[in-house]
């Protein structure tokens, strides 16, 4: 029997088999998003507030349309737009919107741990939307089922990730889930960002400094976006990051030849990678923005709707 | 509560004999086919769709459009079962634009699988003409729907079950009356 999911607030904690029940949902919603007519009528009725306390704007529609898309009402909170700015605490903020009774939260914050904090509170699911530099894991599922879409398995497959591992949510929530599935990590960038412990954070974790022989034989190449507002920090400067880490069509003849390229977005091209890698062939960047409408209708179709059933109905009528 | 079985209602032989003769009853009546496709209800909608389609190649010697369509999204009684049903897939791979559609399943009972599966064919497009086929009508209808082929008609009570057994999903072949007991 699947473990009910009353909230999803991070990659680390979840079984596989829940994981894999998510990618296997997320493929009727696939389907979906080729309809002429994207609106179903599901949860009618039913009010998603959208709580972004940090800006975001690939996330942030991606969960409203998501929510849109099954015939739910969005509440939409941004930290620009709110009284954040005028002092309220996180608490008040969330039990003001409770107060308009939604039947969900996605909440983006920037401190680590603060879905958690308010999933113990409130007694509606809560969606993690990415919090501080700990999880983001709608990203990872939708970059699991890219994966999955393309090379027909996760196990076994090389996956490296380039770029600012340790302040990385996307990094993280993906390490932890492929990690369950035996695939091997391999972890690149700067010694700065890619520090020894980051080779503690799950099981086949490879690390290296070196991007060539990070990405020999690799099956997935996942180029991070480098967080400028972290280039100020000491013996890094954006020139020697290009010169040893921009993901190039030259660098990327290491990997495997049908290896694929991902990236979370926003990507800035030019720092992190290279325009022709990212418009070439092997990129799924695009098919990643798809997966993850797919993945949030089919996160918010059983987190709102209660607790998934054994098996399909024998339908009777 | 158990269920008991109260008495077969149709035999592999006679579920085979009734659907080549609804397989003819649609060509007839759609006018030689060729407008014709299928949709298969989840689940055993599909292997009877695809008998259907494979019978029409059989007599009339055409290749008719199966598709597949699951109603889970469009159930009435999402807010009520209590237990979220798992999503499955819905494959038409044609435009169902100016076809002459025909919805298939096993058992028309409240008649709200279809009114669902109405919904999900209506957001694929808009097709000329909907008409319902099913193996069994067992009567006791919440909405308005009838169905233009029926295999076989029977008078039941509301305790009572219609259970279709197909070899493609329960690896038997037969249709069966049972009834709840206490």
């Amino acid at each position: 029997m699947l473990a009910h999911l009353s909230n999803l607030l991070g990659i680390e904690p979840l079984s596989r088999e829940q994981i894999e029940f998510f990618l296997d949902q997320a493929k009727p919603f696939q389907e979906f998003q080729r309809h002429p007519l994207k609106k179903l009528a599901t949860l009618r009725g039913k009010t998603v507030a959208v709580a972004f306390f940090e800006t975001s704007t690939r996330t942030r529609i991606s969960f409203t349309t998501a929510a849109s898309r099954l015939g739910a009402d969005t509440m939409a909170l941004q930290a620009e737009a709110s009284s954040l700015k005028k002092g309220e605490s996180l608490m008040d903020t969330v039990r003001t919107l409770e107060a308009m009774k939604p039947d969900a939260i996605v909440l983006r914050h920037s401190s680590s741990g603060a879905p958690d904090f308010v999933a113990s509170r409130l007694d509606i699911p809560v969606l993690n939307a990415g919090d501080g530099t700990h999880e983001h894991p709608t990203q990872a599922l939708l970059d699991a089922l890219t994966i999955r879409d393309r090379k027909g398995r996760l196990e076994g497959l090389a996956v490296t990730i380039l770029g600012d591992i340790l302040h990385s949510r996307v990094a993280r929530s993906n390490i932890h889930l492929l990690s369950k599935f035996g695939v091997h990590i391999t972890l690149c960038g700067p010694s700065m960002w890619v520090p020894r412990e980051v080779e503690c954070l799950a099981l086949n974790i490879r690390r290296s400094l070196q991007i060539d022989e990070a990405l020999e034989g690799a099956d997935v190449v996942m180029a991070l976006r480098v967080q400028t507002e972290r280039l100020h920090e000491p013996a890094l400067a954006v020139d020697e990051y290009i010169a040893g880490y921009r993901l190039t069509p030259e660098r990327l003849r290491r990997a495997k030849p049908d290896a694929l390229v991902m990236h979370p977005g926003p990507m800035i091209r030019g720092l992190e990678i290279d325009s022709a890698v990212a418009d070439g062939p092997q990129s799924c960047v695009l098919e990643q923005v798809t997966n993850g409408l797919a993945v949030r209708m089919a996160l918010l179709y059983h987190l709102v709707g209660g607790p998934p059933a054994e098996a399909p109905d024998p339908a009777k009528d | 509560m158990r269920v008991v079985e109260k008495r077969q209602l149709l035999s592999a032989e006679e579920i085979s004999r009734t659907l080549n003769r609804l397989a003819h009853e649609m060509v007839e009546k759609s006018g030689g086919a060729h407008d014709l496709a299928l949709i298969g209800v989840r689940r055993r909608g599909v292997p009877l769709s695809e008998r259907l389609a494979s019978a029409i190649r059989g007599f009339a010697h055409r290749d008719i459009p199966v598709g597949t369509l699951d109603i889970t999204l469009y159930r009435d009684d999402l807010s009520t079962v209590g237990a979220q049903p798992v999503v499955q897939s819905t494959n038409i791979e044609f435009s169902v634009d100016n076809r002459e559609l025909v919805i298939v399943d096993d058992v028309l009972y409240t008649g709200r699988t279809i009114r669902a599966a109405m919904n999900g064919l209506f957001d694929l497009g808009r097709p000329r003409r909907l008409r319902l086929l099913v193996l069994i009508d067992r009567g006791h209808r919440e909405l308005p729907i009838e169905a233009t082929f029926i295999g076989k008609t029977i008078q039941t009570s509301e305790t009572e079950i219609v259970e279709v057994r197909l070899q493609e999903i329960d690896g038997e072949e037969r249709v069966m009356l049972v009834d709840r007991v206490h």
